[in-house]
């Protein structure tokens, strides 16, 4: 201990005086123009300096507030000491992605937002903290593996490799069970991998959490769409005794107003995989093209409209806007997201929707007719009513649009398991937090039972569907 | 990674490809495609299955090279190995015995419409054939065809071969002669199948196209291969990619495919085949 002997309210009452400490970033008018990381991340002194300000709580609410309960002041209080392996290692206990949960969780709305610090001053930067660790241990080259589990003898099959699949893959493994990962696209990792774009989670990284994954005895096949390739019924008659669907919800939504197809149109989805799943961005080392769009608007408020945007100015537009139905406050962006965004020039056309497109000889996209909104009464959401303001058309010149409006669950492996319940927008049904499935022995979580949410919520799902697998297996294990 | 079993070149620029791949092999049926990559960073495109085979666990796939990544695949032989491929993607065809089905390829469409006509020989229609090329040395599948078909018809633009004209002529001709024709398949440039599609308007004959937009990931998640139909926005990828030909939106077709124009130049000048774009 390095504090022995100092009076422990003196001690918090000195702690509380120091700063939550800055992470350096890229300064915004050199990053506009490139793809790389925008925040540098703690140095040590930093990530000290911090890591002291934790007053160590007996009954610690940020625990609490983490989905994949990470011993946060466990943790802490080795970047405190410098041991900074040994913080590595006690945050992959309980979460095998800490790189990219450091990164990409909103911890102002969890694990921060209970912090007791907060209450009076700032919230200790769990997020920046946890970053720091495990991108020490990265860097370091001394990722420790565990020791492998007993084989338990029984197959379970995840289909998708997004952060839900790859936290029940890692828990599961851990517990002795053969875990095989099926993912569609070629690279595994699902939203982390071709939605959260490179300046913001470098794909180094996630490549680095997944070969840790795979270093823990987790199988991953890629290139396998599971409804086509191979449907859940046949996984079962291939042995695995129980089967995890997270694929996600990843179907674009469209608003469907006239002209939405016109070329250089694009969803966020398209978008951002062409950027950087594919790394158009870099085309043509890359043989992916995408659009330099000069004009570039984005459609929506959340995090995706505001990957998208970044993106789209990072691609050299000259004007980027963000179009959006309500007010700032209404937005689901991270407001750090929104500040960043901001800082780099982003141009915010608010309570503003699309009404039509409007296209050139070519059929390529030359403006967006608008409509001026104001806000009403609040909706079953919470959020005020945005409601159009009559005979206020207004016409936004672009050559490039990305309809980042949200997704929508893909129909494919519902469609092709019989027997598994869905509700109306198609979301698989479970029961309570295990995701029990209608079918017995599979069981669903993410996106595909909540609708599009977080990276974090996800892993939770994984969390907890891990638990409730490991239960039935025991079970049937016995009899 | 996806083992190259055998190349041949069908025509100058036309190759047909058997690749290793058991598990598409299994569940592949007529109509389905796939996406493969010929590099880490390459891109992504979509090939239909022409033929598969079970026992060995392979797939074929015919191509034209039209562009950087088919040629760079034409440049692959066998023994090497791609390192993605996807499938089987899309919805198989719908086959039973309609009676008389008149299967139209233009092009490599024909490597396309082959397995279909195969496939609707084997319920008990009878089939019809009607295949095309800008000229003779195009002219890709003309045996396999036969073989599948109670009637082949050929035709040639410049009429180096078989009739002198377009398909759809052909087409029309046979319509005119009174044969009673119950659905026609048709695959191939797009204004050969919006042409197909005019032809058979008029006379309320069912007619299946399948669309050959843009794709990226091939399942449902991105909407590069949206079309119209029927004025509704449908996915190529997961909701056809066979549509009923007389709903399809084909000058929005045109354009969408026109959108990369410029970089795909580009990108066949630095192509490493040093073909520049030819």
């Amino acid at each position: 201990m390095t504090h022995t002997g100092v009076n422990a309210m003196e001690n918090k009452e000195k702690k509380v005086k120091v700063p939550r400490q800055k992470m350096p970033e890229q300064a915004p008018k050199d990053r506009v123009r490139n793809f790389d990381e925008v925040p540098f991340g703690y140095t040590e002194e930093l990530a000290i300096t911090e890591a002291k300000r934790c007053i160590q709580c007996k009954k610690p609410g940020c625990v609490a507030g983490c989905p994949v309960d990470v011993n946060i002041p466990g943790f802490i209080k080795k970047i405190a000491e410098g041991d900074f392996l040994g913080a590595a290692r006690v945050l992959k206990e309980t979460n095998s992605l800490p790189a990219v949960c450091g990164r990409v969780c909103p911890q102002e709305d969890q694990c921060e937002k209970v912090c007791i610090l907060g209450k009076k001053g700032e919230a200790v930067a769990i997020g920046r903290l946890e970053r720091f660790a495990a991108d020490y241990e990265r860097n370091a080259g001394k990722v420790s593996i565990p020791e492998p589990a007993p084989p338990r003898g029984q197959k379970v099959a995840i289909v998708g490799a997004g952060p839900s699949g790859l936290t029940i893959a890692s828990d599961l493994v851990k517990l002795g069970y053969e875990v095989t990962i099926f993912e569609a696209l070629h690279k595994a990792g699902g939203v982390l991998v071709y939605g959260i774009p490179e300046f913001r989670l470098p794909k180094a990284i996630v490549q680095a959490e997944v070969d840790y994954l795979k270093k823990l005895g987790v199988k991953i096949v890629v290139n396998a769409l599971i409804g086509r390739y191979k449907t859940v019924d046949e996984l079962f008659a291939e042995g695995y005794e129980a089967i995890y669907l997270a694929v996600g919800a990843g179907a674009p939504v469209f608003m469907n107003v006239p002209g939405e197809n016109l070329s250089g149109i694009y969803s966020a989805n398209e978008y951002l995989t062409r950027s950087n799943l594919m790394k158009a961005y870099r085309f043509p080392e890359y043989a992916t093209p995408i659009v330099r769009g000069r004009n570039v608007a984005v459609i929506g408020g959340g995090n995706v409209a505001m990957d998208s945007v970044r993106t789209a100015l990072r691609l050299g537009a000259e004007n980027a806007y963000i179009i959006y139905r309500r007010t700032e406050v209404e937005m689901p962006a991270r407001i750090e997201e929104v500040h960043h965004a901001k800082e780099e020039g982003v141009q915010f056309k608010l309570l503003t929707n699309p009404v039509e497109y409007i296209g050139n000889e070519q059929g390529w996209v030359k403006a967006i007719k608008c409509q001026r909104m104001e806000l009403g009464e609040p909706d079953s959401s919470g959020r005020r009513r945005p409601i159009p303001v009559k005979g206020s058309e207004f016409l936004i010149d672009v050559d490039t649009v990305v309809v980042a409006v949200g997704t929508n669950a893909n129909p494919i492996v519902p469609a092709t398991t019989p027997g598994l319940e869905v509700n109306k927008w198609g979301y698989i049904v479970t029961k309570g937090e295990s995701g029990e499935t209608s079918r017995c022995g599979v069981y669903a979580g993410g996106d595909i039972v909540t609708g599009a949410a977080t990276v974090i919520l996800a892993m939770g799902a994984g969390r907890k569907a891990a638990k409730a697998i490991h239960e039935y297996l025991c079970g049937k294990k016995k009899k | 990674m996806y083992r190259i079993i055998e190349k041949t070149f069908l025509q100058e620029i036309v190759v047909k490809m058997v690749i290793e791949a058991p598990e598409i092999a299994k569940k592949r049926r007529a109509g389905q495609f796939v996406i493969l990559m010929t590099e880490d960073t390459g891109e992504r495109i979509p090939l239909t299955i022409v033929d598969s085979d079970v026992q060995k666990g392979t797939i074929t796939i015919i191509f034209q090279i039209v562009g950087k990544t088919t040629a760079d695949l034409a440049k692959m032989n066998a023994g090497d190995a791609l390192p993605h491929v996807l499938g089987p993607l899309g919805h198989a065809t719908e086959i039973e015995d309609f009676g008389t089905a008149v299967c139209v390829g233009g092009g490599v469409g024909v490597g396309v419409v082959y397995p279909i006509a195969a496939a609707l020989k084997k319920t008990g229609c009878k089939v019809i054939s009607i295949i095309g090329a800008r000229t003779k040395d195009l002219l890709i599948l003309e045996e396999e065809m036969k073989k599948v078909s109670d009637q082949l018809l050929v035709a040639t633009d410049d009429g180096s071969y078989g009739f002198h004209g377009f398909v759809s002529a052909v087409l029309q001709n046979l319509i005119d002669s009174g044969e009673k024709i119950d659905r026609v398949f048709t695959i191939g440039p797009v204004p050969m199948m919006r042409v197909i599609c005019n032809v058979t308007r008029p006379y309320g004959i069912k007619t299946i196209v399948s669309l050959n937009p843009i794709m990226v990931d091939g399942t449902g998640m991105c909407g590069a291969c949206r079309v119209s139909v029927g004025g509704e926005t449908r996915f190529t990828c997961v909701d056809g990619p066979e549509f009923d030909g007389h709903q399809v939106d084909f000058g929005l077709l045109t354009s969408r495919l026109r959108m990369y124009c410029d970089q795909e130049k580009q990108s066949m000048e630095s192509c490493r085949c040093g073909c520049h774009g030819k």
